[in-house]
This record gives C-alpha cells, sequence and structure tokens, in this order.
C-alpha cells in the first residue's frame, strides 16, 4: 500500500461532507462505502421507514424493518465508524425548499426514486446551488448490461447514467444493479473531493 | 450547426427546446435539458431559442433508487 498516498487521502475525506438525498437502493448503499472510505460528516434526508421489501438491495436488516431509514442508516454508519457525525431530515423534500438541507455539504448526491422527483431535484439545485457538486442517477433497474451505464459530466452536474433502463415501474430492482450505481456515484464523489486519481 | 447529445444537427432560427426536442424526436416526458452547461427549467422549454452553436445535452429521468 502507498502509505503516503492513503495518508493524504485520510486528512482531505476526515474534512469532507456528503449529502444524501433519498437513502433507498442508492442513497443508502453510497453512505456505507462514504463511511468505509473515511469521509466523516454525513447529511441524510429521507421520509420512509424500513420495510421488508426493502432488503433485497438497501442496506437495512431485518431488525431494523419498522425503524426510520434516517435512524436505522445513522446506526449502521456508526457500526462502522463511531466518530462519524450524521445530521438527518426525517422528511420529504419538496419543490421550494429542497436545497435548504445541503447548504453546507461538499457534494450532494441524488438518490432519489421516482423519476419526476429526481427531475425536480436536479432542476432546484442547479438552480439554487449552481457551485455545488451533484451527482445524480438514472437508469437503475434490471440487471446485467453494466457496460451500458455511463458517467456524463456537465458542469457541475455528475450523471450516472443508462439511458436504455426502463422505469422501475416496469422492471426489477436488484442489489447488483443498484449497488454498483450508487457505489459508481460515490466513486465520483470521490474524485470530486481528491482530485483525479492519476 | 448545433450539437445535442454529441450529435451534430443542423442550426433552426427561432427554435425552442420543446421544437428541438420534438425534432429529435425524444418523447421521454421527464428529462433535464442543459444548453451551454445551464439548466433549463422544464417550464421555460416552450419559450426558451436554442442559439447557434450551442452544445446541449437532454438527459432522460428514469425511476428507480
Amino acid at each position: 500500500m502507498n502509505v503516503e498516498k492513503a495518508e493524504k487521502i485520510r486528512m482531505i475525506l476526515q474534512k469532507a461532507s456528503v449529502g444524501i438525498a433519498g437513502i433507498g437502493g442508492l442513497g443508502s448503499n453510497a453512505a456505507i462505502s462514504f463511511a468505509r472510505a473515511g469521509i466523516k460528516r454525513f447529511v441524510i434526508v429521507d421520509f420512509d421507514k424500513v420495510e421488508e421489501s426493502n432488503l433485497n438491495r438497501q442496506y437495512y436488516f431485518r431488525d431494523q424493518i419498522g425503524l426510520k431509514k434516517v435512524q436505522a442508516l445513522k446506526e449502521n454508519i456508526e457500526r462502522i465508524d463511531e466518530s462519524i457525525k450524521v445530521d438527518f431530515f426525517d422528511h420529504r423534500l419538496t419543490p421550494g425548499s429542497m436545497d435548504k438541507p445541503f447548504h453546507d455539504v461538499d457534494v450532494i448526491i441524488e438518490a432519489l426514486d421516482n423519476a419526476e422527483t429526481k427531475t425536480v431535484f436536479i432542476e432546484e439545485i442547479m438552480k439554487k446551488l449552481p457551485d455545488k457538486p451533484l451527482v445524480a442517477c438514472s437508469g437503475v433497474s434490471g440487471y446485467g448490461n453494466s457496460e451500458r451505464i455511463t458517467t456524463k459530466h456537465l458542469g457541475n452536474l455528475h450523471m450516472v447514467y443508462d439511458e436504455k433502463a426502463l422505469s422501475s415501474d416496469d422492471d426489477v430492482l436488484m442489489a447488483p444493479r443498484v449497488t454498483l450505481m450508487a457505489n459508481w456515484q460515490a466513486n465520483i464523489v470521490l474524485e470530486i473531493l481528491l482530485g483525479e486519481d492519476k | 450547426m448545433i450539437e445535442v447529445n454529441g450529435k451534430q444537427l443542423d442550426f433552426v432560427e427561432n427554435e425552442t427546446v420543446k421544437q428541438l426536442l420534438s425534432r429529435m424526436k425524444y418523447t421521454f416526458p421527464l428529462v433535464v435539458v442543459k444548453i451551454n452547461d445551464k439548466v433549463v427549467p422544464r417550464n421555460d422549454f416552450s419559450e426558451i431559442v436554442i442559439p447557434d452553436n450551442s452544445k446541449i445535452s437532454v438527459i432522460h429521468m428514469i425511476s428507480g433508487g
């Protein structure tokens, strides 16, 4: 291992913060990777409770069914690193105030499920926080077809994208592809925080 | 000329975002459109006119997360 590089990364990430909008399949899995990578401050927003049907892809456990997702994920993050500070907002993101929880984070992850909400969120963040890097995702459903996934860098908007994927209303959501794209988002966040890995 | 998702297209005078999407035969209900890296709100699709030499990205938002 390159000890010098690891130390440099540790120093940067321990001062970094990420905001996560939605902690279902994308957000919960990205959060766990951030915790393991060494990011020490999180802002997470979700209104949902953990349900049995989430366990096929979201980072929760059987004994957390019925808990608020924000509470359950905070616990899971702290099981990895108790020095992480998690601020959570247990409410639905509503148009007009979607930017509010995210003003003081370094990077925002869009990890919402519904296409309409995703679109409104991206529009609102780009308008109100134009200087904030935003990493969004579209097209997670199904399995296989990893090579169709691409990254689109559009100024401060970075999209993990499979334009050929179907809506989750007409397809299935499965752990391999959802976690792949969640970690793809997380990997872009590291690039944003640390600079390109040369 | 304009560029849409990496494809070169003829410039059409006074073409709005809405007209461009229909020329491209993009029928997705939910898209994020960026013109020269600026996001265009959906409410303005029928008013905003595409300038010549624009670089446009149209991203189709798909449910699932």
